[in-house]
């Protein structure tokens, strides 16, 4: 206590004394300059501050600062170890840190680099639609789709795969199915991302666009039946392909109890949480 | 001329003589595997022989592999305009490697038996890792116009 207050009283004397100082050197210094300046012209010219200088650093995408984990995080529901899970989010949060996954959904357009010993340049760029996320761990994959020369080309790139170098966001937006699969069989103009597309601004707080557009289908046969419920696609104009007798066809594949089995729940609500709170945290550090 | 549509123009034909409720008298699956004999596919390059229209697709014959199933970079027979000609498989529908692209239809390069491409061009995307073969197909891969 005694210690404090002497350096309370320290910092007063201290403050004090600057006080003086500047008053003792304000009186050389004269505060009207202008004044005198506007003795010679005729109109008094105001003080304008320079503009300050808007320093925008386009090489760092703005974090997201919706409250999103990656669904490769959340693990399945089995009867490994949860040691084994988490040390696997540590060699993910690992791999994060050098590289910069960023947020995005089945649906949103992404360019990704790839390093390929075999291409010209060491690395292979490709742009496409976001069709399907799958794996969970560090096995994690999402595929993209593009239709490059009349040819519908797919690649299934692993999330933390080393030989990625870049993933870029060119759209981020959601779509009524989280698998678009069924744009194999849709008409190509769905498919279709150009090349060299811009960058598509997007905010990083507020929702997610959702981008309600339904798909029209090339003529039967397609690849698999997506009328059939079990498939739940909300994402095609079924009315365009199919006769409403063939809808109700379909139905008879339903399976209503499905909604209602008890083993098949996962609430996942407090594991995400937590695994949210753990992976901000390492990644701060 | 060879279109995306190609696994479907078998049916197509036959739609046209059938109704109009789109009833096919077989199947046509479109499993995605990879190639073997009697598969149908799609040439890609500019020849004549791969582009002019015939009432049959071409078909896969022989696969020159230990098994009998032909992945990219595999030579396989076909059987095209009742002539039988040597072929480069360069992309097909199973899915493969994981950063490897899989097309959405079963291409094919025609090809000499000493491995010079018969065509002149290209224009549908080849994977890269073809260009592994550099030695025997090096001709093929410097008539394609784009790599995935």
């Amino acid at each position: 206590m005694a210690a404090c207050t002497k350096r309370l009283d320290r910092f007063i004397i201290s403050l004090r004394l600057l006080r003086n100082l500047q008053l003792q050197n304000e009186r050389f210094l004269s505060t009207s300059p202008c004044l005198r300046v506007a003795g010679n012209d005729s109109e008094s010219p105001k003080f304008v501050p320079p503009s300050k200088p808007v320093i925008v650093d386009k090489t760092q995408t703005v974090a997201s600062l919706r409250k999103f984990l990656s669904p490769e995080f959340i693990p399945p529901r089995q009867r490994t170890d949860p040691l084994k899970f988490s040390i696997e989010r540590k060699d993910m949060i690992r791999r994060r840190k050098v590289l910069n996954i960023p947020e995005f959904y089945v649906g949103s357009i992404l360019a990704v680099i790839m390093a390929d010993p075999n291409a010209s340049g060491k690395s292979n760029s490709f742009i496409g639609i976001c069709i399907q996320r799958g794996g969970k761990g560090l096995g994690a994959t999402f595929v993209l789709r593009n239709i490059i020369n009349n040819q519908g080309v797919e690649i299934c790139y692993e999330l933390y795969n080393p030989r990625i170098q870049k993933i870029e966001v060119l759209k981020l937006e959601k779509r009524l199915d989280d698998n678009l699969m069924y744009l194999r069989d849709a008409l190509p103009e769905y498919s279709t991302v150009d090349p060299e597309m811009k960058p598509v601004p997007f905010s990083p707080t507020g929702e997610v666009p959702v981008n309600k557009i339904k798909v029209r289908m090339r003529p039967k046969p397609w690849s698999k039946r997506w009328e059939r419920p079990k498939f739940n696609i909300q994402g095609i104009r079924f009315d365009l392909s199919l006769t409403p007798e063939q809808m109700e066809h379909a139905q008879k594949w339903a399976q209503p109890w499905l909604e209602y089995d008890m083993l098949k729940e996962y609430d996942t609500s407090k594991l995400e949480e937590q695994i949210f709170k753990e992976v901000q945290q390492e990644m701060s550090k | 001329m060879a279109l995306p549509w190609l696994s479907r123009s078998l049916s197509g034909l036959l739609m046209e003589t059938a109704s109009l409720n789109c009833q096919r008298n077989f199947s046509v699956s479109a499993v995605a595997a990879a190639i073997q004999k009697m598969t149908r596919v799609r040439v890609v390059d500019n020849s004549s022989l791969g582009n002019t229209p015939y009432h049959r697709p071409p078909r896969v014959i022989h696969v020159y592999t230990k098994n009998g199933v032909g992945k990219v970079g595999d030579r396989v027979l076909l059987a095209i305009k009742g002539q039988k000609k040597k072929a480069l498989i360069v992309g097909h529908k199973m899915p493969g490697e994981r950063m490897a692209p899989r097309f959405d239809s079963n291409n094919v390069v025609l090809i000499e038996d000493n491995g010079n491409p018969t065509g002149t061009r290209i224009k549908v995307p080849v994977p890269t890792h073809l260009r592994k073969l550099e030695g025997d197909y090096s001709k093929v891969l410097a008539i394609a116009n784009s790599f995935v």
